[in-house]
């Protein structure tokens, strides 16, 4: 067991019971992680991304393997590993302050109530959203919820922050928006970040390495890329990048070319084609 | 972000400026005057045609004769009252002042309640029972959301004791009343704890079940929250559960509140709890030919607070409810 790991995933695997059995949806994930780094998980639909991030969130019990967070084993949720919810999933009932109070009530008992109060207040300046923080979460936009909800996850002081394809639901612009804030606070504050996406672009922007994941079931780790991209990155500069754009093809290969889930259009009339032709002369 | 807050606002200023049209005039206020007509006209045609051995059966006419009696009784009484008391003051008075030792003696009036203080004991019983079977209710309800296995353990029970009728319960209520509630000097007459305790035996259930629902439904992400933070089991309830489920607990408020006034007006006819149900049935016994007229005014009369008493709720649920959005009606 090397020290110098900051989180440590070996030979994860989880089966979940099914009425015909259990089904195996993870095997054989091992992946270390350093402190600082921002670690990307990309891979098709229903491959088991959520469930990698689930067991290190300690919501979900590996089966085998384990997961070791400074050498501590995880075997249940904790505000050190923070989670960002693929649909924000902020309290409707309470405020955006309300809403990042809870958490800084909950996770940093030390504090005074003044100390409270500005913690809950920086958390807020740094997703820019001091100027929405009396709103509920139906009074504002999705993406200003999944801001907040990010202020939530950093409140926590967290050792990993965890994120649960935090764009999927928000239109480009916005995302893109989100993505330079998220760049801007992990320069700031370094922490150790594991996300899930299903954006080729995103992933490769924000991250410094890539876990491309095969399809499942009995879903693993195919290939790790390493982006070396100097920060901070400029989305328009990396656009011209060749770079940029090989470490975005060797994503694509992997997802449409090794990994390739989704058949073409070519294929597919093909296939319906010859099925037609056998329903016919069975017809006739 | 701008565009998208100020959109309905916009939409708002619009709907604000545009009149109500004479069409929805109409059918917001028209169409039910138009019902509530045609159902006067064919009361009183049907009326005129049911002769019962206490005389013909009450017209609208009537009845609403009958109400103006009984405002006029009430009147009458509280004037007796208001003299009553005169008296006494006087009387105590006069004492005191050839005697300054003299304690005065001040004695309640007792005349017969009249049609609105039974109203008003019939108000303050349901409430009680309302109340008491919500504070089980709650509680229980909540037990069930969380625990799977509370829930199978119970939930037999619940089925089984839901759909007994009120009148079967109080015989039995009655008689456990008696024997456990004695006191030289009662602070609540039997008869009312018999009503409020009926009252809420039937009214726990839906409360009960529709908080379970409400619990046991509540969003995923939530729960993973809590998890996340560390949550302990009453901050969990108190933070998460309560509020995601207070729809759905007033959904069971509400619903209880309409059974146990309708159970109360039977349980107060058999225990003698002098409400709404008693004058009922006195009415009935007396047998004079205004008895009929003075039944159907009760009835009205209980008709108008349950609605009133379901907008109160209603206006409550409004008020406490986070999701602003939803159309609740």
């Amino acid at each position: 067991m090397s020290n110098s790991s900051h989180l440590e995933l070996t030979k994860v695997g989880i089966d979940f019971p099914t009425p015909k059995g259990p089904f195996t949806a993870l095997q054989n994930v091992d992946l270390k992680i350093q402190k600082g780094e921002f670690i990307s998980l990309i891979g098709h639909s229903g491959c088991g991304k959520s469930t990698v991030l689930n067991i290190v969130a300690g919501l979900y019990q590996a089966t085998t393997g384990g997961v070791l967070l400074n050498n501590k084993e995880v075997n249940e949720p904790g505000p050190e590993r923070a989670v960002v919810f693929q649909n924000h999933s902020l309290l409707p009932w309470l405020s955006a302050y309300k809403n990042v109070e809870l958490a800084v009530k909950q996770t940093q008992k030390g504090r005074s109530k003044q100390e409270m109060k500005e913690w809950v207040e920086h958390n807020l300046e740094l997703v820019h959203m001091t100027h929405a923080a009396d709103k509920l979460p139906s009074e504002i936009s999705g993406g200003m919820k999944q801001r907040v909800g990010i202020a939530r996850a950093l409140a926590m002081e967290p050792k990993v922050l965890l994120m649960d394809e935090p764009f999927g639901a928000l239109d480009a612009l916005t995302r893109a928006h989100l993505q330079d804030s998220v760049m801007e606070i992990h320069a700031e504050l370094g922490n150790t970040v594991i996300m899930i996406t299903h954006d080729v672009d995103e992933a490769v922007l924000l991250s410094d390495r890539i876990v491309m994941m095969t399809n499942g079931p009995a879903a693993t780790i195919g290939e790790i890329l390493h982006v070396d991209l100097p920060r901070p990155r400029n989305r328009i500069a990396c656009a011209d990048d060749p770079k940029y754009n090989h470490y975005r093809a060797e994503v694509l290969k992997f997802l449409y070319e090794k990994q390739r889930k989704v058949e073409s259009v070519e294929e597919h009339r093909a296939k319906k084609k010859t099925s037609n032709e056998e329903k016919s002369s069975n017809v006739a | 972000m701008n565009k998208q807050q100020t959109v309905p606002s916009i939409v708002n200023q619009v709907k604000n400026v545009q009149w109500p049209s004479f069409n929805t005039i109409l059918s917001t206020a028209g169409l039910p005057i138009v019902g509530i007509v045609i159902f006067l006209g064919l009361w009183s045609m049907m009326a005129k045609n049911i002769d019962t051995s206490l005389g013909q059966f009450p017209g609208p006419a009537a009845v609403w004769q009958q109400a103006n009696v009984l405002v006029d009784e009430h009147n009458a009484q509280m004037d007796k009252a208001d003299k009553f008391y005169q008296r006494q003051d006087e009387r105590n008075a006069a004492r005191v002042a050839k005697d300054p030792t003299y304690q005065p003696k001040i004695r309640a009036f007792t005349g017969a309640p009249t049609f609105f203080e039974q109203i008003w004991t019939s108000l303050y019983t349901v409430m009680v029972g309302f109340v008491v079977a919500s504070l089980i209710a709650i509680p229980v309800g909540i037990m069930c959301g969380l625990s799977k296995n509370a829930y199978t353990a119970i939930n037999p029970l619940i089925q089984l004791f839901k759909p007994v009728s009120p009148l079967a319960w109080l015989p039995l209520v009655t008689m456990v009343v008696s024997a456990v509630y004695v006191s030289t000097d009662p602070m609540f007459s039997k008869s009312f704890i018999t009503s409020a305790v009926t009252v809420a035996l039937c009214c726990l259930w839906p409360t009960l079940i529709n908080t379970a629902v409400g619990v046991s439904s509540i969003d995923k992400d939530l729960l993973n929250v809590s998890k996340v933070l560390r949550l302990n089991a009453l901050s969990h309830v108190t933070t998460i559960v309560l509020p995601s489920s207070i729809p759905a607990i007033f959904t069971g408020l509400r619903l209880s509140l309409g059974i146990g006034w309708m159970v109360l007006i039977a349980a107060e006819m058999l225990a003698q709890n002098p409400g709404l149900g008693k004058f009922v049935w006195d009415e009935f016994q007396n047998g004079s030919s205004e008895s009929l007229a003075r039944i159907m005014v009760a009835v009205l009369t209980i008709g108008l607070i349950g609605f009133i008493l379901d907008r109160l709720m209603l206006t409550v649920q409004r008020k406490v409810s986070w999701d602003k959005t939803a159309v609740l009606r």
